[in-house]
């Protein structure tokens, strides 16, 4: 594979061509989830626990089985009793035990919305009447929510079969705490006696939720031969196959998924809820079971990601070079263990040049929802706190937080604190375009402050699947198997378009259901631009190199006397010959008398993804009197190698930093004294709406990836890493408080504006 | 139940159809009608998803029943578009990337027409606060805007499409 | 399963009788921005909507005598394109005009507001400071009534089964009156009030406060009607001293809870708040530097 270091080579790549399934999406015709009808087909519902820990002694059923018009009852006995096994995928590992059982309370109801039973009924009406007249006795039992008050040695204990992992001797009562991981670099001890300048930091976050506006949604159809077709909005058609096959006991190839449109995911749609109950469904129906969350279920029943508690602790010389770095990271796993406390605690400090680190994580089960991943898992909880130490440690020393950044910046050949050696970076060209950029230089008002912070991913790459299949009309298909949350549909045609020369709306993308295309690990990890860009790229030169065999057989020449240019087949000098090109459509046209179908599917493992920096600035206005923050002005610096669409690009960033926002400012889970979910819907689960941001300026900077053919890099995780951090250190600068605690509403700060006016 | 007939005017065409009391009109069109175009973001009304123009006002279909819609007018996403012919607002939202995942789409290019229908000439503010009762989670809301101010420009004729 | 009914009368009298001879539980329906959310949640179970919108008067706007009458049934988005209801009334239009989003304004009204009597609701403190009475028709006939007296509880109204609002007055003004409303919320939009506060104010030619009405919102299990913030202002320009006492008055009148949209002492320094600057905001349209 080449790479094309000159953009100016680059015809395709790097413009802004309107998206290949635009049309569809701008006049409603686009099929999401819930737009799938089958014939025959039955809706399904299910029963959720109101309690937040109990014991389930018993299900009846009798009376909701005998309403008319119901035709299939599930609960656990429906679902064969798979033992613990975890299967690590990609940005962290799966438990097939606690997934089955997230989906089907076992023998407790671990959180307020645990999925207890389902029913397949012949109308939603008469599902949710049927729910009703589900008995369940239930034993309560005393809860945690808290991720502290979890590890605390009284706490009730959510399974009797767990004991902390990665700690040393064994331990030989069960705990909530799932998980011990640690990270170490050097001597920190010694690095703090080193330094001139200490910070010391306590932050905490609260659960957040992805908030896709379109809920998890399925339509399942099992037939009597055991053969199953699944349409689902999911962030991976092979992912729920495998999940499904896995918790159902059944041979992968009988089940086919069919990615439909996906309505947002952000990592929350990266495994499975409905799935496997609506196949369940199916089988005792006889019928396509179709089910779909409503919006509470959706915040009752699906991860978030973790809330946490970080400490950290900075020592540095007065000329800002820090000595040593330590962070205690506390996440909740929710019902079962899983947190990103992995990610987290690698992500924190990675944008900088450390020699002495100390890092410990927990990973902490509680009573709510099974934590799911949410863009860049775990990164941005450690990024608030590291960042808001930053800032503390820049104006304890005096110094701008960009200079104080850029003494300390990871650069290429930097040994990051989790391990690898980090190459082909581009983190200092944040700050320098950050620092350059003309928002950093304006003059800010009274109760109005400026923040600066950053942030880090690794971008994964990972098994894609891509297929280039020449028409006969010398029209183009790509297929692949990864669905489409950001425009990456776009980029695959634009990258294919590149290659073969031709102008992109003559290639035509698709994404393939799993009997369509190769195995393709889920899109996720920022990867999909990087891991099935790099093999559609492959699949289209292998396909040039078939257009200039068929070329040099047309012109009875030998095959390396053939060139590819723009478009076309040229003879290679005038010793080959003087023929008039050939066009893709003339060989095309000539194909079954030249060999047959000309096309290519390539299969890889992409290795090489590169990591991805950001730096952002944020101006926010406080009104002291209710504690309301204002956005005025927000610009997002990122490295993001080579722009394939830098619209979708930017969108990107654009989306990351308002999630951020929205973590920074409102979004919390409230419960009430009995572990019971207090706002799950749209009202009291504050997403920003589009009165409360200010356009978003994203940057972007390009230090190309020289593994992928373009130089791409993944781009959608990276910017929701920083915001917090930014909201916050601009909420300092303008108020002079510090606010350690998300998210930062206006009755926290109103409350802190007065303590500190005592 | 007992279902109910209800006629109306739905994208232009007058429209029968049969529907129980507690059935919105979001059920309505999607379950009865097949236009899934209006989606369920929320089914509370917090979201915008579902938005059509009812006698020109724009309202949410899963705050209306569908036994309410006898004798009124309403208008869809599928009926923004005029035969083939993208309406300027989509033309604008395609141009501008304002969407990723597309599913706030429809609720937000029903809603930025009636804005525009209303008034031609809107602030970026005003923009941005009729349009808050649509919630999108992907993109931050900076294509979008600049999509609608974009499109009431080349509504206005201040610029070709 | 519980069968629910749908009837939509054409005549004041129909729907009266409708209600009054209804077995189960019966809704009134107007805009439906309250009553459909509730339904979709299970927290109200009716056998009976009685929709009220194809009642003759019930939607509409009309200037009487210098006052206006608003049709109870009338949507947010009407009363604010309604330009001489805004000029008179613009804290009752700007209050109205709060509830909800621009999709919910399209169908939002001032008696759903009223009686789905939440503590909260946006037009009601401004309602009640503009002093509007409602009128009101059951079986026993036709009454009208001040909006403070309608709300006496969270949810509950002091409305017998088969009585309805119809419309509300609001009476004519003397001049240099205005009145404004303020509400905080944690976004700019969408969420339901953490504090609301309306005033209403009469000026002399001097600028000095001859008439005043206060009221606040989600403060209290209802919405509160406070005389003394009121006279806090009687008698004086809007100086600091006034505004302090203001303050201090509509603090003193809270009588909040801690949930999940604010604690009991951020409501009560944010009802203080809002009161100055409701009043700066009513004193200024009133007049107060002209």
């Amino acid at each position: 594979m080449t790479f094309i270091e000159k953009k100016s080579k680059l015809k395709v790549v790097g413009t802004r061509p309107i998206r290949p399934d635009g049309v569809e999406k701008v006049t409603g015709r686009a099929a999401f989830g819930a737009d799938l009808a089958m014939p025959g087909m039955v809706f399904g519902k299910v029963k959720r626990s109101p309690h937040a820990h109990a014991k389930i002694l018993s299900i009846k059923t009798e009376k909701a089985q005998a309403l008319k018009g119901v035709l299939a009852i599930a609960t656990t006995a429906d679902f064969p009793n798979i033992p613990s096994e975890e299967a690590f995928v990609g940005e962290g590992p799966v438990n097939f035990r606690d997934l089955s059982r997230n989906c089907m309370a076992r023998d407790k109801a671990l959180y307020d919305g645990h999925a207890v039973a389902a029913v397949a009924a012949t109308s939603e009406a008469i599902a949710n009447a049927a729910l009703d007249l589900i008995e369940v006795e239930y034993q309560v039992l005393p809860h945690v929510i808290d991720v502290e008050a979890a590890m605390a040695p009284d706490a009730p204990l959510l399974h009797d079969d767990l004991f902390t992992q990665g700690v040393d001797p064994k331990p030989t009562k069960p705990s909530n705490v799932a998980k011990r991981v640690h990270f170490e670099l050097g001597d920190v001890k010694a690095g703090f006696r080193e330094a001139e300048v200490l910070v010391e930091g306590t932050y905490a976050t609260q659960p957040v939720h992805q908030a896709y506006i379109e809920p998890h949604a399925c339509v399942a159809s099992w037939n009597a031969d055991g053969q199953s077709h699944v349409w689902t909005s999911s962030q991976g058609q092979f992912m729920v196959r495998a999940y499904c096959a896995k918790l159902l006991a059944m041979p992968i190839a009988n089940l086919r998924v069919t990615p439909a449109e996906i309505g947002g995911g952000f990592g929350g749609k990266t495994l499975v809820y409905l799935e496997p109950v609506a196949l369940v469904l199916s089988r005792k129906a006889g019928r396509p079971v179709k089910m779909v969350m409503s919006r509470e279920e959706e915040f009752r029943g699906t991860g978030p990601t973790s809330g946490a508690v970080v400490e950290v602790k900075l020592g540095a010389k007065k000329d800002g070079r820090i000595t040593a770095a330590q962070a205690v990271l506390k996440y909740q796993a929710g019902a079962f263990p899983g947190s990103p406390i992995g990610p987290g605690c690698m992500t924190g400090f990675a944008m900088y040049d450390l020699k002495n680190v100390d890092i410990t994580g927990y990973d902490v089960v509680s009573n709510r929802p099974k934590v799911a991943a949410y863009r860049a898992p775990g990164a941005p909880i450690a990024s608030f706190a590291v960042e808001s130490a930053m800032d503390e440690l820049a104006r304890k020393l005096g110094m701008d937080p960009i200079a104080l950044r850029e003494k300390n910046a990871a650069r290429d050949g930097t040994k990051a604190a989790y391990g690898p050696t980090l190459k082909d970076i581009g983190y200092v060209e944040t700050l320098e375009a950050a620092k350059n950029h003309p928002h950093y230089k304006t003059k800010l008002g009274p109760n109005q402050g400026r923040g600066v912070a950053s942030g880090f991913w690794f971008n994964i790459g990972g098994e894609s699947s891509a297929a280039v299949h020449i028409t006969e009309d010398g029209t183009v298909a790509v297929v692949s198997g990864n669905p489409d949350i950001g425009g990456s549909r776009a980029s695959l045609a634009m990258m294919a378009a590149e290659v073969l020369g031709i102008p992109v709306e003559r290639v035509r993308p698709v994404v393939g259901d799993t009997s369509s295309i190769g195995y393709s690990f889920m899109t996720g990890g920022s990867r999909v631009t990087f891991a099935t860009g790099m093999a559609t790229v492959q699949a289209a030169e292998n396909v040039v190199e078939q257009l200039k065999k068929r070329a040099a057989m047309i012109w009875e020449i030998s095959a390396d006397a053939v060139e590819w240019r723009d478009g076309k087949a040229y003879p290679a000098g005038s010793n080959a010959g003087d023929f008039e090109p050939l066009s893709l459509e003339a060989i095309a046209a000539k194909s079954a008398k030249t060999g047959g179908p000309i096309g290519s599917e390539i299969s890889i493992n992409a290795q090489g993804a590169g990591p991805g920096f950001g730096t952002h600035i944020c101006d926010v206005e406080v009104d002291k009197e209710t504690g309301y923050v204002k956005i005025l002005r927000y610009t997002a610096v990122q490295d993001v190698g080579r722009a394939i669409h830098p619209s979708y690009v930017e969108g990107q960033v654009q989306g990351g930093v308002a999630q951020g926002i929205g973590w920074a400012l409102n979004e919390e889970y409230v419960y009430d004294a009995k572990g019971r979910l207090e706002n799950p819907g749209f009202l009291d689960y504050r997403v920003p709406v589009a009165s409360d941001l200010p356009m978003i300026e994203a940057v972007l900077v390009e230090v190309p990836n020289p593994k992928h053919p373009f130089g791409a890099r993944g781009v959608g995780e990276v910017p929701i890493v920083p915001p917090m951090a930014a909201v916050a250190n601009a909420i300092r600068d303008a108020i002079g408080i510090r606010m350690p605690s998300l998210p930062m509403s206006p009755p926290k700060l109103r409350a802190a504006i007065d303590k500190a006016a005592k | 139940m007992s279902r109910t007939h209800v006629s109306a005017v739905i994208n232009g065409e007058p429209t029968d159809f049969l529907c129980e009391p507690q059935q919105t009109l979001l059920d309505v069109l999607r379950d009865e009608l097949n236009l899934t175009g209006s989606k369920e973001g929320c089914g509370s009304g917090d979201c915008g998803a579902c938005s059509v123009i009812l006698d020109g006002r724009l309202v949410c279909s899963c705050l209306m029943l569908g036994v309410e819609a006898e004798g009124h007018t309403i208008q869809t996403i599928e009926g923004l578009a005029t035969g083939s012919t993208l309406h300027p607002v989509q033309q604008k939202f395609l141009e501008h990337a304002a969407l990723q995942c597309g599913f706030c789409t429809p609720g937000l290019l029903v809603a930025t027409k009636a804005l525009l229908d209303r008034n031609p000439n809107p602030t970026e503010t005003e923009a941005r606060y009729w349009l808050a009762g649509n919630l999108c989670r992907c993109t931050g809301y900076d294509k979008v805007i600049r999509a609608v101010m974009d499109a009431a420009a080349v509504m206005r004729g201040e610029k070709s499409a | 399963m519980a069968t629910l009914t749908y009837q939509a009368p054409t005549s004041l009298q129909d729907a009266v009788r409708i209600l009054a001879g209804a077995g189960g539980v019966a809704k009134v329906l107007a805009g439906g921005t309250d009553l459909l959310v509730q339904l979709r949640s299970g927290r109200v179970k009716p056998d009976l909507i009685v929709d009220t919108k194809k009642i003759p008067g019930l939607i509409g706007i009309r200037e009487v005598e210098g006052g206006f009458v608003i049709g109870a049934a009338t949507p947010g988005a009407v009363i604010g394109e309604h330009e001489a209801l805004g000029k008179a009334w613009p804290g009752v239009v700007e209050a109205a005009n709060l509830i909800g989003s621009t999709q919910v304004q399209g169908r939002a009204s001032l008696a759903g507001n009223l009686c789905n009597a939440s503590p909260a609701a946006d037009s009601v403190p401004a309602l009640i400071a503009a002093k509007a009475t409602c009128v009101i028709v059951g079986s026993k006939g036709q009454r009208e009534a001040p909006v403070e007296s309608i709300v006496i509880g969270p949810g509950r109204t002091s409305l017998a089964r088969d009585e309805i609002i119809t419309e509300f007055h609001l009476p004519k003004r003397p001049p240099r009156s205005a009145d404004a409303y303020l509400r905080f919320i944690p976004r700019t939009e969408m969420d339901i009030a953490v504090v609301g506060a309306g005033i209403n104010v009469t000026l002399d030619a001097g600028g000095v406060c001859r008439d005043a009405r206060v009221a606040l919102g989600a403060v209290a299990p209802t919405p509160l009607l406070v005389p003394e913030a009121a006279a806090a202002l009687i008698g004086h320009k809007l100086d600091q001293a006034t505004l302090d006492a203001l303050d201090a008055a509509a603090r003193k009148a809270c009588k909040p809870i801690d949930d999940k949209r604010g604690t009991i002492e951020y409501r009560i320094k944010v009802a203080g708040v809002l009161a100055r600057r409701a009043a700066a905001i009513a004193f200024e349209r009133a007049g107060a530097h002209r």
